[in-house]
């Protein structure tokens, strides 16, 4: 079994008095596609937002690559090499493609590095390279998603959590992203997939885990998920 | 005079008050772009600057470098960098503890700080106007039949070159583009791995030795100062930073300089004068902000860089 990259141990996390994750158990080793499942308001974002530290963990902790990363601050958290891509992808709206693109590297110093790595994002997404001047809030849906990704390229991450990259995209768009999320995975990216869409990210996924208000209710392979009958009929809409 | 020269005279008269307002404006509008906050504290920055620079320039003229143009720039450096870290410090004393309080704690808190500093001052300098010399002279040449000292043309071109310098500052550099990200998301921003009470405070640091520069100048340019030669100028340049659009760098220079333009002008139309120049001007901002409650460059939501 290779080494553990990110690692939930009774993580617990509350909004004012209600608790949110109710002490969740999670692991993700190197090279894996791991998804986590959940219907709305289970708690799948809470997870990705505590694991890079924009809400405190109340219990419990997050530990990457062996560190215990649960009190560092969320820019300490992406210089390790987690990177969040958030839900409703985020793009700063009134900065350029280019600029977008060019900030999600800001603690690189070294500006060839940041022009090779941009062409990089280019080479996955050409139409970001077509938009590059454009205003990112002038992006179509699936074109911010792109970019939201390509943001997330720019570190170099060790670990990527994507939570709902498919959401409001048409069939052929996320399709093709599910495309570049198996891509960055072949590249060495370890990657942690949030979707409400249960058939596709457990066709991506090797293992899963179900997440029902704020507790894991199963876990497993993917083959295995797919076939749970309750998994089925809650998550896989038929 | 003919209509000429007054009109060349009203408006480099304009032009230089209006890069006053211009250069505090742009503070305002920094900071209430990045963190949503109406400094009230940054006119006092901005007399605070005013009566560093002098102390500066004092010291100096007893050194090699004398209170003429070299005492003067190096004092403007040095009083820059004074206070940004002034502006800093105060961000960091008395603002983030309140980030995530309610809006009206940090506003009153920014009230507080403004007494703070003026009483300072006002104890310091007992109240009194204190006179600022320099050994610039009055030399000049003559721009048609209008009289421009050197002092009058230096000002102007500084602060131009200020605005300019913070342009490129704020649209090339990655740090600027930072400042850009931070006042549209700060969440967003902490996902990119930026540090944004850094930038936060690099924010301040920019604001206030700008609003610290128009200090200095103005002592130059009117000779003296006073504790509370930041009151009037402040709801000023306020204003100006509003009717450019808050939030958005262009617009506090541009609203800085229309200001300035328009109430030197306005003391020129026949029967207004110039008792009457702050409502003349006052009221063509109220006409702007009713057909544009933005400000002129705003868009659509108004809180942006
Ligand atoms: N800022 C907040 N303040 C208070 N409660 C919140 C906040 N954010 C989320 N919650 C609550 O926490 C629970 C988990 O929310 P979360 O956003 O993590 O769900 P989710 O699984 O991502 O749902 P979705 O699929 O709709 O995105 C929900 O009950 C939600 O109402
Ligand atoms: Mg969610």
């Amino acid at each position: 079994m290779s080494e553990t990259v990110l690692s939930l141990k009774t993580l617990e996390t509350r909004y004012g008095a209600v608790y949110a994750l109710k002490g969740i158990n999670l692991e993700v080793r190197k090279g894996e596609i791991v998804t986590l499942l959940g219907s709305n308001g289970a708690g799948k974002s809470t997870t990705l937002k505590t694991i890079s530290s924009l809400i405190r963990a109340c219990g419990g902790s997050v530990e990457f690559m062996g560190k215990n990363i649960t009190h560092e601050e969320p820019h300490v958290i992406v210089q390790m090499g987690v990177i969040h891509v958030p839900e409703g992808r985020k793009i700063l709206k009134e900065l350029t493609v280019l600029e977008n693109l060019e900030l999600a590297s800001f603690t690189l110093k070294d500006n060839v590095e940041r022009q090779k790595r941009i062409e990089h994002v280019y080479e996955f997404f050409p139409v970001l390279k077509e938009r590059q001047k454009q205003m990112g809030g002038l992006l179509s849906g699936g074109e911010q998603q792109m970019l939201a990704i390509g943001r997330g390229m720019m570190v170099k991450p060790k670990i990527m959590l994507l939570d709902e990259p498919s959401m409001g995209l048409a069939p052929i768009i996320v399709q093709s992203i599910m495309k570049i999320i198996k891509q960055i995975n072949a590249e060495g990216t370890t990657i942690l997939l949030v979707e409400q869409n249960a058939k596709i990210a457990l066709k991506l996924a090797t293992r899963g885990y179900v997440l029902e208000t704020g507790n894991i209710v199963a876990e497993g392979d993917a083959a295995t998920l797919s076939k749970d009958e309750s998994i089925v009929k809650a998550y896989l809409g038929h | 005079m003919s209509f000429q020269e007054i009109f060349l005279q009203q408006l480099f008269n304009g032009l230089l008050l209006g890069s006053f307002y211009g250069l505090v404006a742009l503070g305002y509008s920094m900071v209430y772009g990045i963190i949503k906050l109406l400094n009230f504290a940054h006119a006092d920055i901005y007399m605070v600057g005013g009566f560093i620079s002098l102390a500066i320039l004092k010291f100096f003229g007893g050194t090699f470098l004398g209170n003429a143009w070299l005492g003067i720039v190096t004092a403007m450096i040095l009083t820059m960098i004074i206070v940004g870290l002034l502006g800093v410090a105060i961000q960091r004393v008395a603002y983030r503890p309140m980030f995530n309080a309610p809006r009206l704690s940090i506003l009153i808190t920014a009230l507080g700080v403004s007494m703070i500093l003026y009483n300072a001052v006002m104890v310091i300098t007992g109240g009194e106007y204190r006179a600022y010399k320099t050994g610039l002279g009055y030399g000049g040449f003559n721009m048609g039949s209008v009289y421009v000292t050197h002092t009058q043309a230096i000002l102007i071109v500084a602060s131009m070159a200020l605005m300019l310098v913070l342009h490129l500052f704020i649209t090339r550099t990655m740090y600027g583009k930072a400042m850009r990200g931070i006042a549209l998301d700060h969440d967003t921003c902490r996902l990119m791995g930026i540090n944004v009470n850094k930038i936060i405070a690099l924010t301040f640091f920019t604001g206030s030795a700008l609003a610290a520069a128009a200090g200095m100048m103005a002592g130059v340019y009117y000779g003296s100062l006073h504790f509370f030669m930041g009151f009037v100028i402040g709801i000023k340049a306020f204003t100006a930073a509003v009717i450019g659009g808050i939030g958005i760098i262009p617009g506090a220079m541009l609203g800085g300089i229309l200001l300035g333009l328009l109430e030197s002008f306005g003391t020129q139309i026949p029967f207004i004068g110039s008792q009457w120049k702050d409502v003349f001007s006052f009221s063509i901002l109220i006409l702007i902000l009713i057909f544009k409650p933005t400000g002129l460059l705003g868009k659509k939501e108004s809180e942006r860089m």
